[in-house]
This record gives C-alpha cells, structure tokens and sequence, in this order.
C-alpha cells in the first residue's frame, strides 16, 4: 500500500526488551535509518519505514491494548523513499556470529505472531544440539493468509532465507510444515527446493491450531515438546516462513526489517487483501485503503479470531509481529447467554494439549485457581479451542487467561 | 473514515453456533417418532401420561428452579424420558408427582443442570416405583381403540384403586423371568409388546437415536458400549446354558434401548472424557445382564443407570486425559 501521512513506530514491537530511542524530534530520516537500537540481546532495533521528520516521541495507543512510548514520523510526501545506499553483507563469506549480528541489527523478529527476536533462534546455548529446523508455513489462524502469500510469491527468498538459518544453526535437516489446503503454496516450494539441501516440503493436516510450535513438532517429528520447556529440548528450532524471507531480504537489498505482508480480512472489511504494509502503518489508514470497514462491523482484531487482540483505538499502528487485521460482524461476534456446563466434553476433545477445560473452567469459575496449577494450566496456551465448541458459551479461553495472571499475582504477592 | 462502536472482548473472538438449548431441543424432537409410536400402540392415555409427566418436570423446574431455566428444554427432555419410562395406564396424578420429584429431588437439589449427579428422569421412575409398585407394574395390553382409557388415568391422590376394566399383559422380560417364553424378534422390533410407552418401539428409538449422533448431540460410545456388553454377555450365557435369553431377545426386550440411547447419554450425568463412556457403558450393560438374569426384578436398566451416575466422577478422575508434554496422565482435581 502507498505511504500514509504519518507513522507510529512503538519501540516495543517484538518480545523482550523495548529498543532505546536514537533520534530526536525534529530529526530527518531516511527510509530505513534506524530510529531506535536494540537493548541487550534479547531486543532489536527499530528502523525508520518512510522517509520523513520526528515530529514526536510520546506515548501512543498500541495494539496490544496498553499505550507505549513510540516514535510518530511524519512522513515527506516529495521524497523518492529510496534508502540511503548501503553495502549489502554477503552471508557465504560471514561467521555465524556476524550472521546473527546482522539478522539482529536488521531488527528481524518473529513474522508469526510472537515477535520473538529472531537472531535469539538462531543462537542456541552450546549445551544443547540443534538437529533439524522447522519452518513454520502452517497459518496459525483462520482468516489469516500472509504466510501463504509469501510462500507462494517468494518461494526464493523463503528458500534462501531457510539456507542462511541451516548454516547458521549448523542443522543437517530442515523441513518446511505446510497445511494441505495450500497446494499452490507446496508446489511453489517444491519446485524451488535445492538439490544440495536436505530440506523438504511437509504437507501437513488442517486443523486449527496446527501452526502453534509446540504442535507443529508434533506433526513434523512425531514428538512432543515437555511440558515448561522449549523446541531445543527435542533439538528443533522454528522459525516462520516469514522470518525466513526477512533474513533473505536483509542479505539480498541490506534493507532492515520495515516492511511486512500483512492479511486485512473479515466479513467486516469491504476490500480484503494481503498488502506488503510500512511498519508503524496506523489501522485506520490500512482499513481505509482496503474501502473502510462495513456499517454492521463489530470488532477489528489484530492477529486471527482465535487469539488476537480486539482494538479500541484504530490510531494503533501495525507493528512487525502484525500478521493480520480482522474486522468481524456482530452475527459473528454476538454471544446468546452463557448457560451451564452440561460435561458434553467437546472442550476435551478440542484441547490440542489435552487439558480437561470443563474442569478448569469450574475451578476458575470458582476463584479456585490454585488447584489449577497441579492440572496443567501452564500448558494452555490460550487458543480459545475450548471456547469455540463450548455449547454453553462459557468463555474458557478467556478464563483460563484470567486465572494465569491471578495466579501469577497471588505468587507476586507470597514471594 | 470515523471509527465505528467497537466490541472489545479477550480471544477467542469467534464461536461455533451449536448451543446448549439447541441440544436440549434437537434431543426432545428426536423423541417425536418415539411418542408417536407410543400412541399407536397405547392411544390417548400414551398421550396423557407423558403430557402428564411433562407437565409435572416442567411445574417442577418452574417451581424450584432458578429463573430462566426452562428455556434451556433440558426439564422437557426429563418429562418426555419420564413419560416414555411408565406405563399406559398410571393414574396422571401419579405421572406428574414422579415429574416434579424427579426435578427437584434429582437435579435442583444439587444446584440445577449440569450440576445432578442422576439421571433426572431416572430418579422420577424410581421414585414411582418405590410409592406405587402396582400401578407402575400394571402394564396395559398393545391395540384397542384410540380414545380408549388403559387405567385409572382420572384416579385422584389416595381416591382407592377401581378394579380397572382393561386388558393388562405380561412384559417380555416377565414373561420370560416369571413363565420361561420368550417373544418374537419381530414384534419387539416393533413394539407390539406390553411393556412401558418407550419400551417398545425399538426401531423408532435407534432411528431417533443415529439422528442425534450424526448431529453430534450424542456419543455413539455409550450406546455402543452398553448394547455391546449386553449382547457379548448374553450371548456366553445363552451358549453355557440355553435357559437364558438369547443375545437378540435380552437388546430388544425392556428399557434397555431406551436407557441406552436416551438415559445413559445424558450428558450431565456420564464420563467427560472417551475412554470413560467406554468403562461407563460397559458397567451399565454388565449390571443389566446381572439385574435381569440374577436379580428380583424382572427388568434393571434404571437401576444399572443409577448405579452407573454413581461412579462418573470416579471415573472422570480415573480417566483425565495426558497432558501434551507429559507422562503421567493427571489425577485428582474436583471431578
């Protein structure tokens, strides 16, 4: 889509700490300039998307609900919007560690969801092998389609993205997860696999939440992740089909990070479409390009209907982890009366970590959250299964993330 | 463009459109073929006694229930099971009170739908049977006319019983238990058998039956279960010794369908989890087979039921599901 006028970029976009601002206001940037550097390791930079002037660093509505320090960019309406000429890093001839200083200094994150600094991935603690990687092309949410896009339009740049990250993590193995509904997408990367690789396409069963990491192991190795701890402990790293395009980017144009496909879908938007969006793009503009939003349109979700996160305030800007923005109707959004649990035991059947919600839901309907720990409420990675099939609309999902904070604050308060 | 009224909520933002009510109705129009064939072969007075009974769950949950509660029709499904489980002659006086006891003594007691521990329904009929042990084994004989009264369907409370002038026969599994005849496949098929009203319509019952499974209103694996446990254990008997029934008569003869397919399914009161439906359905099939081959009665799948309620959060602990990254399956919790 076109530049917008103006441009919030949050300096917290991604997991871990926030970056630390390094421009003022009134700075002129050019597209791509950094605007904030990474705070640690565990952190990355933020890049300019535009051309354009500081006008403020201020806090400002995001889309996770709080209001965060972000930098808004005004946006120079007669500039080319060509990035300032930079060498372009040659990944053949870099060691590991400049590899991982290059993915971090370009601010790759997570293009999945999490926003989880992608360089940290790629830096596994020596103590643990790493034997295969899986990229992750299963759509972590319905409605959502910009992972399949980037698949089947830049099967390239995924490809060569995946290289970068087998030699950097030293893995003989790598395999591309796709769910079957996307035969465009495997036969896209299937005929660009390289022949020196060991990197296969694995077309997967759909099924929501297939794309969650911890199931997507599951499909592609046939074991399961431990209850509380990471993919390293069954020697995988995941890494989203995005994330792997990033990285190809960044060692095919130097470009940082600024860019993302992002998917505006839903009843409630009259033009969907995937569309490569600037960074820090605030919502409003985004649905505005796509023909505004219906008359009968209830809610604007950022991220999928099953996870994501309802917005109050459309002036919140796309960040990297932004993978989609979904505006649903209220035939969809309307909720009857919440009835009693009648044991149907749908919610167990539907619980991709085989939890019991109904039980859960009773306990924490209870205010009993302490005899949730013991039945695995860390497990639950809240995605809101349980509540879809729930015939009595209990909201389990939303209870179960009640009762992880309630538990977290109860521990707050003893220790 | 100006930002529209917008609804926030916490994920997941969208839901299947199945409800609770939407079950508890699908489950009471699946009964319709049921009744019907009741009323064929018992009449007015099939009528009047489930309507009866259906009006007594109902006055029942009105009167104890919380407000809003019928709405959810599962008080309605207890009047129709009620109904279907009593025979065509009882006093409507009687039908009734075995509604309203079984509301308030089987379900609001515990705190209402979702929380009873029984088989609403069930408690009602045991109830019936415990006060009034004749008239709820005076079972009418099939056939006469429509309009024709099979009892003393106007008695009231404590009003002495009239030497009723209708024709009463035996059950299947009387007769069988008490003379040694067994009846014909065929007309237990089709319910040309005395009996209660639900008992004796096998096909009609099957067919309500699979209607609710292909919806997904009801697990298979009770029914399944139950009937299969019956029909195993039936058969070795009737191979050690052919004194006992054969497999075919003990699945079609008595409640057994009914309480398989319609009673043991209650969601509330079975297993949560598969492997539990399994071990319940076995359990309620092995108890009949004891009842009715053992036991006083000539007939057991109410109290095998019941026994059966008994054990469910039992069972659900014994089989709570392993969590994805864990060994041990998890045990304990509030059942």
């Amino acid at each position: 889509m076109p530049f917008p006028d103006e441009l919030v970029l949050p300096l917290r976009q991604h997991a871990g700490k926030p970056a630390r601002v390094v421009v003022k206001v009134g700075d002129r940037v050019e597209r791509g300039d950094k605007l904030a550097e990474a705070d640690g390791f565990v952190s990355v930079p933020i890049h300019a998307s535009a051309a354009g002037r500081v006008v403020a660093i201020e806090l400002w509505p995001h889309i996770d609900g709080s209001m965060a320090t972000a930098v808004r960019l005004q946006v120079d309406r007669h500039a080319m919007q060509i990035p300032r000429p930079r060498l372009v890093p040659k990944w053949e001839g870099l060691s590991r560690e400049q590899v991982i200083a290059a993915v971090q200094g370009a601010g790759v994150v997570g293009l999945g969801g999490a926003a989880f600094p992608t360089h940290v991935k790629l830096a596994p603690p020596r103590d643990v092998t790493i034997h295969t990687l899986i990229i992750n092309g299963a759509e972590c949410e319905p409605y959502l389609t910009s992972d399949h896009r980037t698949m089947v339009e830049y099967p390239a740049r995924v490809l060569l993205g995946v290289r970068v990250m087998m030699r950097t993590l030293g893995v003989p193995r790598a395999v591309i997860g796709v769910e079957r509904n996307k035969p465009d997408a495997i036969a896209a990367l299937s005929a660009a696999l390289p022949a020196d690789l060991d990197l296969t396409v694995l077309p997967l069963t759909v099924k929501y939440p297939q794309g969650a990491e911890k199931m997507l192991i599951h499909a592609v190795t046939g074991r399961e992740v431990p209850s509380g701890q990471l993919p390293a402990s069954v020697g995988v790293v995941v890494q989203n089909v995005g994330s792997a395009a990033a990285i190809a980017e960044v060692f095919e144009t130097g470009l940082p990070l600024i860019e993302r496909i992002v998917t505006v879908s839903g009843e409630g938007v009259r033009k969907p479409a995937n569309l490569i969006v600037p960074v820090g793009t605030k919502l409003i503009d985004l649905l505005d390009y796509c023909g505004g939003l219906v008359d009968d349109v209830s809610a604007v979700i950022v991220g999928g209907p099953m996870m994501g996160v309802a917005q109050a305030n459309l002036d919140a800007p796309v960040t990297k982890g932004t993978t989609g923005v979904v505006a649903l109707t209220h035939a969809q959004t309307g909720r009857d009366g919440v009835y009693p649990c009648i044991s149907c035991g749908r919610c167990l059947d539907a619980c991709p970590v085989f939890l019991n919600p109904s039980e859960l839901g009773q306990l924490a309907q209870l205010g009993r959250y302490d005899e949730m720990e013991p039945l695995h409420l860390a497990d639950c990675m809240i995605c809101g299964s349980c509540s879809y099939v729930c015939p009595s609309n209990i909201p389990l999902a939303q209870l179960f993330s009640f009762s992880k904070l309630a538990l977290r604050r109860r521990k707050a308060a003893i220790a | 463009m100006t930002t529209p009224r917008l609804v926030i909520a916490a994920s997941p933002h969208l839901r299947a459109q199945d409800s609770t009510p939407r079950i508890m109705w699908s489950v009471v129009v699946s009964l319709a073929p049921v009744v019907a064939a009741a009323a064929w072969y018992f009449g007015i007075s099939a009528l009047l006694v489930i309507a009866a009974s259906v009006a007594g769950c109902v006055a029942g949950e009105r009167a104890f229930g919380r407000p809003g509660t019928l709405r959810d029709g599962s008080a309605a499904i207890t009047g129709l099971l009620l109904g279907l489980c009593l025979p065509a002659g009882l006093p409507l006086w009687m039908a009734a009170l075995g509604g309203v006891v079984g509301i308030a003594l089987g379900k609001v007691v515990f705190g209402g739908l979702g929380q009873n521990v029984f088989n609403p329904a069930l408690i009602g009929r045991a109830f019936l049977q415990a006060a009034f042990p004749v008239p709820i084994t005076t079972w009418p004989a099939v056939g006469g006319s429509f309009w024709m009264l099979r009892g003393d369907t106007f008695a009231l409370p404590f009003m002495r019983a009239q030497a009723p002038d209708v024709v009463t026969a035996a059950t299947p599994l009387g007769l069988w238990k008490f003379s040694g005849q067994e009846t014909g496949v065929v007309d237990l098929l089709l319910g040309n058998t005395g009996g209660s009203l639900g008992e004796t319509a096998a096909l009609a019952i099957l067919l309500g039956g699979a209607w609710l499974a292909w919806r997904g209103y009801l697990n298979w694996r009770v029914p399944v279960a139950v009937l299969a446990t019956v029909a195993l254990a039936a058969a070795i008997l009737h191979t050690v010794n052919a004194r006992f029934p054969t497999p075919l008569f003990m699945l079609l003869s008595g409640g057994l369908l009914l309480g398989a397919v319609y009673m043991a399914t209650d969601m509330v009161t079975s297993p949560v989890t598969n492997s539990g439906r399994w071990i319940f359905g076995v359990g309620i099939g092995l108890l009949v087979v004891v009842i009715r081959v053992w036991g006083g009665l000539p007939e057991g799948v109410m109290y095998a039921i019941l026994l059966m309620n008994a054990f469910v959060p039992f069972i659900n602990q014994a089989t709570q599901p392993r969590v994805f990254g864990t060994r041990k399956r998890v045990v304990g919790g509030a059942g």
